[in-house]
C-alpha cells in the first residue's frame, strides 16, 4: 500500500497473491463440492415439488407435472414416513452407546503391555470392514435356520427328528426368535449391529484424545486423592472433550445415513417396519416399485432438514471454539 | 433445470454410443436375460431372423435383468434401439402413457395374433391399443413332493375342501403343508392371485388391481377369510419371512413340508435340490368358490418398439418373426417355458405338458400383483400381504390402509 511513485508497477495479481491464493487452491473442491452436493441439493428441493416418474418423453421432454406442496401434504398422513422418523429417532438415541462404549474401550486399551499395538487393531478392525460386510454376517448371526443364535437355541429347546421322507429334521418346543422378521425386534437387532463398526471409531477417537492428556494433571489429580471415577470424570474427560466432540458428531451423522445395514440385513422389512428416512427414500424413487421422484425428493428434503440441524449446531458450537481459540 | 442437465449427459453418451450405426438396414436389439437358456432361445431366434433377411445387419445389446430394469428408462428417450424386451400388463403402463412406445395394432391384425395369442392380448392392450409381442410366458401352480403324497395316500386336490382336508391329513403326520419364502415379498403375492381369483374370479381380481374395487370391499374381504383358513389349516413353514424363494426350497427338497405355490421358473430349483422328476409333480391351484371360472396367473415376456426407433420398418419384420409358431416352439423350448402362440408346439416335459393345458384352458390369465398393480399400490400392497401372513388378525387395519393408498395411488 504504498504511495511513493515506484519505477516498477506490480500487477494486481502479484500485488494480492496471497488473497488470491487460497482461492485458486479451493476453486477445484469448490468446483466439485457444487456440481455434485449444492446444485443436487436446490434441485431435488426443486423436485420435491413436482410429481415424476423419473421419465422423459420421446422429445426428451421431463413428464413432471407441477403440485405445489403437496408431496408433503402426503408425507405427513403417511404412516411409513412416521414409523421411518420413528427409526431414525431409536438410531439417533441409541447409537449414542457408542461413545461411552468406545470410550471404556480405549480405556481399557490403553496400557502398555506387550503386543498392544495387536490387540488395538483387533478392535479397530470391525470399522475397517465394509458396513455391508457387517449387515451381511449379522443377517447370518440372526438368521432362524443357521444362525449362531438358532444354533445357540436349538441346545436348549430343540430335538433332531426323522420326517415323513427319512431325513433328519429339526423340531423345537419354542420356535426359534427370528429377529430380522419381528417388527418389534428387527431395528434393534440392525442398530446392534451398527453399534460394532461404530464403537471401533469412537474407540479410535478416544485412544489419539487420551494420547494427549497431560499426565502431569492426572499426578495432580492422584495427589489430591482424586480416583476411579472422580479420577476419569473430573481430570480425564474434560481433556477429552474435543475427542467426545467429534465422537457426538460421527455417531450422529452415522446415525441419520443408517442406509447400508437395513437395505442388506431386511431391505425396510418387515413389512417397512425398519425404514428410516434415507431406506424409505430410497425404496419410493429408486427401487424397483419406486418410481416417484418427487415424493422421494420430498423425504429427501426432510432428511436433510434434520440433518441442518444437527450440522448447524456443530458448526455454530465448532466456530464459537475458534473464536475463543481453542 | 433438472431435465437440462440430464439431458446433455445423456446426449453425449448417446452420440459416443451412435458413433457406429444407424445405416438404412441396421436393427438393434436390447434384450434383458443373460442367464444361460434364455440367451440361447433369444440368441436361436435372431440367428434365424438374419438368416431369413440377410439384408438387415443385426445388432443385439444384452444386459443382465436388472441393469435393464433401470436402464430402460434412459434409453427410451436418449438412445432408443428399435426393438426392446419389457414385461407387459402394469410395468409397460408408464412408458406407454409417456409415448415411449409404438402401437402396433396393425401388425397384430396383419399377422393374425389376435388368434393365435387371444390369452395374452388383453395384458398387452393399454388405452385401447396393442403394444408388443410377447414371446414367452409360464405358468404358477401348487409343485408338490409327490412321494410324500402317496405315503399319505393323499390325491391331487380338485376342490378347497381336497386341499384343506389333505392339509389336515400332512399336519397329523408332522409335515407343513406350504413352503414359502416372503423375505422379498412378491412370493405372497402369488398366494393372494390364486386365492383372489378363485374365489372372486378374474373380472374382480382385475377390477381390483385396476383401483376399481376397494380392498375393504366384502369380496376381497372373502379373499382374506378364505386366505385365514389357509394359514390357519394349511399352516406355512416358519420363519419365511426371513427366507427368499430359493431358501423355501430347503424344507420342501428335506421332505419338511410339501407344497409350494410357485412359477416354472422354481423347477430347475427343485432339481438342483437333489429332487428327481418322479418326487415333484404340478396341480392348478383348486377351485375356491363353485361355478368362478379357474384363471391362472401366467407372467409373459415381450418385445415393444421405442417409439424413438430408427428403422421401425425392419423392427416390426422382426416382431413379426418371431410372433410365428415356428419360432416361439423352440425357442420356449430351450428356455423351459410357454409359447404364447398357441399354434407352437411344445416341449414333452410333464410341467410344461401340464402348465400348457392349465394355461390355455384358463378363463384369464393374470400378469402378476406386481405388474398388473401400479409400482406404489404393489409395493404397498405386498407389505401387507406379508404383515398378515405373520399376523392375520390384523386383517381390517391392513386392508384399511391399502384403501388409503389406492386412493392416493389411482387419484
Amino acid at each position: 500500500m504504498s504511495t511513493s511513485a515506484k519505477p516498477f508497477q506490480a500487477s494486481w495479481l502479484t500485488r494480492n497473491k496471497l488473497k488470491v491464493a487460497p482461492f485458486v487452491f479451493l476453486a477445484p473442491a469448490l468446483f466439485f463440492f457444487c456440481v455434485y452436493v449444492v446444485i443436487p441439493i436446490f434441485q431435488s428441493l426443486q423436485l420435491s415439488l413436482f410429481e415424476w416418474n423419473g421419465l422423459y418423453n420421446a422429445d426428451g421432454e421431463s413428464t413432471a407435472t407441477y403440485i405445489g406442496l403437496s408431496n408433503y401434504a402426503k408425507l405427513w398422513d403417511d404412516p411409513n414416513f412416521w414409523v421411518s422418523i420413528k427409526n431414525n429417532i431409536l438410531w439417533l438415541i441409541l447409537y449414542m452407546l457408542a461413545i461411552p462404549a468406545g470410550l471404556f474401550v480405549a480405556l481399557f486399551l490403553n496400557q502398555t503391555v506387550t503386543g498392544m499395538r495387536f490387540y488395538k487393531s483387533l478392535f479397530f478392525f470391525p470399522f475397517v470392514i465394509s458396513q455391508v460386510v457387517v449387515g451381511l454376517i449379522f443377517g447370518w448371526f440372526y438368521n432362524p435356520d443357521f444362525g449362531v443364535i438358532a444354533k445357540v437355541w436349538q441346545l436348549f429347546f430343540c430335538e433332531e427328528a426323522i420326517n415323513i421322507v427319512g431325513n433328519v429334521t429339526i423340531k423345537c418346543r419354542v420356535p426359534v426368535p427370528d429377529i430380522l422378521s419381528n417388527p418389534d425386534w428387527a431395528t434393534y437387532g440392525i442398530i446392534f449391529a451398527g453399534l460394532w463398526p461404530q464403537i471401533a471409531y469412537c474407540m479410535i477417537l478416544y485412544l489419539t484424545g487420551l494420547n494427549n492428556v497431560a499426565s502431569e494433571q492426572i499426578e495432580a489429580g492422584r495427589l489430591d486423592g482424586a480416583k476411579g471415577w472422580k479420577m476419569l470424570w473430573y481430570v480425564v474427560l474434560p481433556q477429552l472433550k474435543p475427542a467426545t466432540f467429534i465422537a457426538v458428531i460421527v455417531t450422529v451423522i452415522g446415525a441419520l445415513r443408517s442406509f447400508d445395514m437395513i437395505a442388506i440385513m431386511t431391505q425396510g422389512g418387515p413389512f417397512g417396519s425398519t425404514n428410516v428416512l434415507s431406506h424409505y427414500m430410497f425404496e419410493v424413487a429408486i427401487s424397483e416399485y419406486g418410481e416417484r421422484y418427487g415424493y422421494g425428493s420430498a423425504i429427501a428434503t426432510v432428511l436433510f432438514g434434520i440433518m441442518m440441524i444437527f450440522i448447524s449446531y456443530f458448526l455454530w458450537r465448532m466456530y464459537q471454539d475458534e473464536k475463543r481459540g481453542i | 433445470m433438472f431435465t437440462k442437465i440430464k439431458t446433455v449427459a445423456i446426449s453425449l453418451t448417446t452420440c459416443a454410443l451412435l458413433a457406429t450405426s444407424a445405416s438404412a438396414d441396421d436393427l438393434i436389439i436390447n434384450f434383458d436375460d443373460l442367464n444361460p437358456g434364455p440367451k440361447k432361445g433369444f440368441e436361436d431366434a435372431v440367428a434365424a431372423f438374419k438368416a431369413a433377411n440377410p439384408d438387415i445387419n443385426v445388432t443385439v445389446n444384452l444386459n443382465d435383468r436388472e441393469a435393464h430394469k433401470s436402464a430402460i428408462r434412459n434409453f427410451l428417450s436418449a438412445n432408443p434401439p428399435d426393438i426392446t424386451s419389457w414385461y407387459p400388463g402394469n410395468r409397460m403402463g408408464p412408458f406407454v402413457d409417456a409415448g415411449l412406445f409404438e402401437p402396433i395394432d396393425d401388425l397384430w391384425a396383419a399377422e393374425g395374433l389376435d388368434k393365435e395369442m387371444a390369452a395374452v392380448q388383453p395384458t398387452m392392450t393399454r388405452n385401447g391399443k396393442i403394444w408388443g409381442v410377447p414371446y414367452s410366458y409360464y405358468q404358477w401352480g401348487i409343485y408338490y413332493r409327490k412321494d410324500i403324497y402317496d405315503t399319505l395316500g393323499l390325491s391331487e386336490p380338485k376342490t378347497w375342501d381336497d386341499l384343506l382336508a389333505n392339509c389336515d391329513k400332512m399336519k397329523s403326520n408332522g409335515v407343513t403343508p406350504f413352503t414359502i419364502g416372503t423375505k422379498y415379498l412378491w412370493t405372497a403375492a402369488g398366494v393372494f392371485d390364486y386365492l383372489n381369483l378363485r374365489t372372486n374370479g378374474y373380472d374382480v381380481h382385475n377390477a381390483l388391481t385396476a383401483g376399481e374395487i376397494k380392498y375393504t370391499d366384502p369380496r376381497i374381504k372373502a379373499t382374506f377369510a378364505n386366505w385365514s383358513t389357509m394359514l390357519d389349516r394349511c399352516s406355512f413353514v416358519d420363519n419365511h419371512a426371513s427366507m427368499s424363494w430359493q431358501d423355501a426350497i430347503a424344507p420342501f427338497a428335506n421332505g419338511d413340508a410339501a407344497m409350494y405355490v410357485m412359477g416354472n421358473f422354481s423347477v430347475d430349483g427343485y432339481k438342483n435340490a437333489g429332487l428327481t422328476e418322479d418326487q415333484i409333480d404340478f396341480f392348478q391351484f383348486p377351485a375356491i368358490t363353485p361355478g368362478v371360472a379357474l384363471a391362472e396367473e401366467a407372467p409373459a415376456d415381450a418385445f415393444f418398439i421405442p417409439s424413438g426407433a430408427k428403422n421401425k420398418d425392419a423392427a416390426r419384420k422382426f416382431l413379426a418373426f418371431i410372433a410365428q409358431p415356428e419360432i416361439q416352439g423352440p425357442w420356449n423350448e430351450t428356455i423351459g417355458q410357454l409359447p404364447p402362440n398357441n399354434q407352437a408346439s411344445i416341449s414333452d416335459d410333464k410341467f410344461i405338458q401340464e402348465g400348457f393345458s392349465v394355461v390355455s384352458n384358463a378363463a384369464g390369465l393374470a400378469q402378476f400383483y406386481d405388474r398388473d398393480a401400479p409400482a406404489a399400490m404393489a409395493s404397498e400392497g405386498m407389505k401387507g400381504f406379508q404383515e398378515f401372513m405373520l399376523n392375520p388378525s390384523k386383517v381390517d387395519e391392513i386392508l384399511a390402509r391399502l384403501d388409503d393408498v389406492q386412493d392416493e395411488v389411482y387419484k
